[in-house]
């Protein structure tokens, strides 16, 4: 924890966990899907199904996925401003098993197609994880830059993902690879210390077997 | 690495001749790889986010659930007609109208600073704004004295917990009183030594408050807790300054908060089942709040 988790985050209220979190959450979610959300299915698990409507926690989660920051001040009105720009949601609570007690998964479609299902927890202090993406259990936190790849299971693509990477000059952090229980496809997770230029992702998405790219840039 | 110890930080001043802010500064510079100037920055921003949130309390709002609101301005109401003759006296009245006025705001979805969370964000503004208005201070002296307090804050996370789910509200609140304690004692320029007495001082005091949030809120208890942290903190500088010590070592007295956090039940770590939350009244509000169609919406 550094100094300015002990003073800070500034942010709209009432809960770090709660609103904060949940804000960061629909963050992620904007990002994961890669461009304006036009609906949203939300289902809310545990304290955040109890007690998130005082907390906030729904208009937080639109606020986020509206691209808002946790210290925004439209976070309470966000509903109104989902409204004016087209983004429609609902929100369902439900009890998932094995989840964090502060847990929502988002159902996002995007203005051209796009689709991601996103389950992510509010861990404490702000802080976020994903534990789901599109069903396969994944564990990370976007606190550096992350790049996501979906990709078929075959032998070979962790080293030509990897000196593509190198190529550019773009050190890895960590890497994790998560597979689907059902087989067939498996999604990659790497945090690296640079950000990673456009046309490195063009590339990564030209890769035989590779499905979709997604990178969360933390420095925007 | 941030200090796991007051006592460390103490020695270093010592060691180095320099303020106990200047110690936990220069850890953040190491730490976070930032100049004195950026580290310094950052500061800056947290105390203007604290003095924006001060001078912009609505008193006309009320939290989501009702139960939060317009206190803090009966308060400032009360200290303006009565001034000194207020039992707290003028002053004191003030510095618990800001405490109320920051835990509504939080309440009510208004900006904040976490210091050390959002439910204790009312306890350090509510002791350095009025100080800064009244008394003259410098910023400098203010940035300064907010190291101090983080300082404290961080040996305390480390050691033992800052989260009302992990340690009860003496995490939260009293974390936060220690921490505002501390930084008093510096803007009197009180030694390294009275800052981490006054700051040992603070949280023996409120050793053992449990966390019971009416309906699971951060509204009832924890907006009035905010008063008694901010003034818990100038009563233990104030008697920290007089030269007075805590029998029991500061980061002994941390360790303590970390045992009985570790030995509260579950019911009174923000669960909402214990204390207050599990009060006739607490369960009535709690019905009424999931009962009444308020539920989360569709748009
Ligand atoms: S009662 Fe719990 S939620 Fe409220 S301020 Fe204390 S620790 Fe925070």
């Amino acid at each position: 924890m550094n100094l300015f988790d002990i003073l800070g985050p500034v942010m709209v209220g009432p809960s770090s966990s709660h609103t904060a979190g949940a804000v960061r959450i629909g963050n992620l979610g904007r990002k994961l899907l890669k461009e304006e959300p036009v609906r949203a299915d939300i289902l809310l698990h545990g304290s955040f199904a109890t007690t998130g409507v005082g907390h906030g926690t729904d208009c937080a989660l639109i606020a986020g996925l509206l691209g808002m920051r946790p210290d925004d001040m439209r976070i309470s009105d966000s509903f109104r401003i989902a409204k004016d720009r087209g983004l429609s949601f609902t929100f369902t609570n439900k009890t998932l098993k094995d989840a964090h007690p502060n847990t929502a998964v988002l159902s996002l479609y995007g203005k051209s197609g796009q689709h991601i299902e996103v389950q992510a927890a509010s861990i404490g202090g702000g802080r976020v994880m994903v534990h789901k993406l599109d069903g396969i259990e994944v564990d990370f936190s976007a606190e550096m830059p992350t790049l996501v790849v979906y990709n078929l299971d075959r032998p070979g693509y962790v080293s030509e993902v990897a000196d593509l990477l190198a190529n550019h000059k773009i050190n890895i952090a960590t890497m994790h690879l998560y597979r689907d229980k059902r087989g067939g496809y498996g999604v990659m997770v790497m945090e690296t210390d640079q950000p990673i230029p456009e046309d490195a992702l063009r590339s990564l998405e030209r890769m035989r077997g590779v499905r979709k790219v997604i990178f969360i840039n933390t420095e925007v | 690495m941030a200090f796991d110890s007051l006592q460390t930080i103490v020695e270093a001043c010592g060691r180095e001749g320099k303020g106990f802010w200047q110690i936990v500064m220069e850890d953040d510079m190491r730490e976070r790889e930032v100049s004195w100037q950026d580290s310094r920055n950052e500061m800056y921003h947290i105390w203007d986010a604290m003095l924006l949130a001060a001078a912009t309390y609505d008193a006309g709002l009320t939290s989501k659930s009702g139960l939060v609101g317009g206190d803090g301005a009966k308060m400032e109401a009360y200290q303006k007609q009565q001034g000194e003759d207020s039992f707290c006296g003028e002053y004191m009245c003030g510095v618990i109208a800001g405490a109320l006025q920051m835990g509504e705001s939080n309440a009510c979805m208004k900006r904040i600073v976490a210091a050390p969370t959002a439910g204790a964000c009312g306890v350090l503004p509510a002791v350095l704004v009025p100080y800064f208005h009244k008394r003259g201070c410098s910023l400098d002296q203010i940035l300064e004295a907010l190291y101090v307090a983080a300082g404290i804050g961080q040996v305390i996370a480390l050691r033992s917990s800052i989260s009302g789910a992990a340690g009860g509200c003496q995490a939260e609140i009293g974390s936060a009183s220690a921490m505002a304690a501390g930084a008093l004692v510096h803007l009197k320029q009180g030694s390294p030594e009275q800052i981490i007495h006054a700051a040992a001082m603070a949280l023996k005091n409120l050793l053992g408050l449990v966390c019971d949030p009416v309906a699971g809120l951060v509204e009832v208890p924890c907006v009035k807790r905010n008063v008694v942290g901010a003034v818990n903190a100038m009563a233990s500088a104030d008697m920290a300054l007089a030269g007075i010590t805590s029998r029991i070592p500061p980061d002994q007295v941390i360790d303590a908060m970390k045992e009985i956090g570790d030995n509260m039940g579950a019911a009174f770590r923000e669960t909402a089942l214990g204390g207050l939350a599990n009060t006739q009244t607490a369960h009535d509000i709690a019905r009424k709040l999931n009962g009444d169609g308020s539920g989360p919406g569709q748009a």
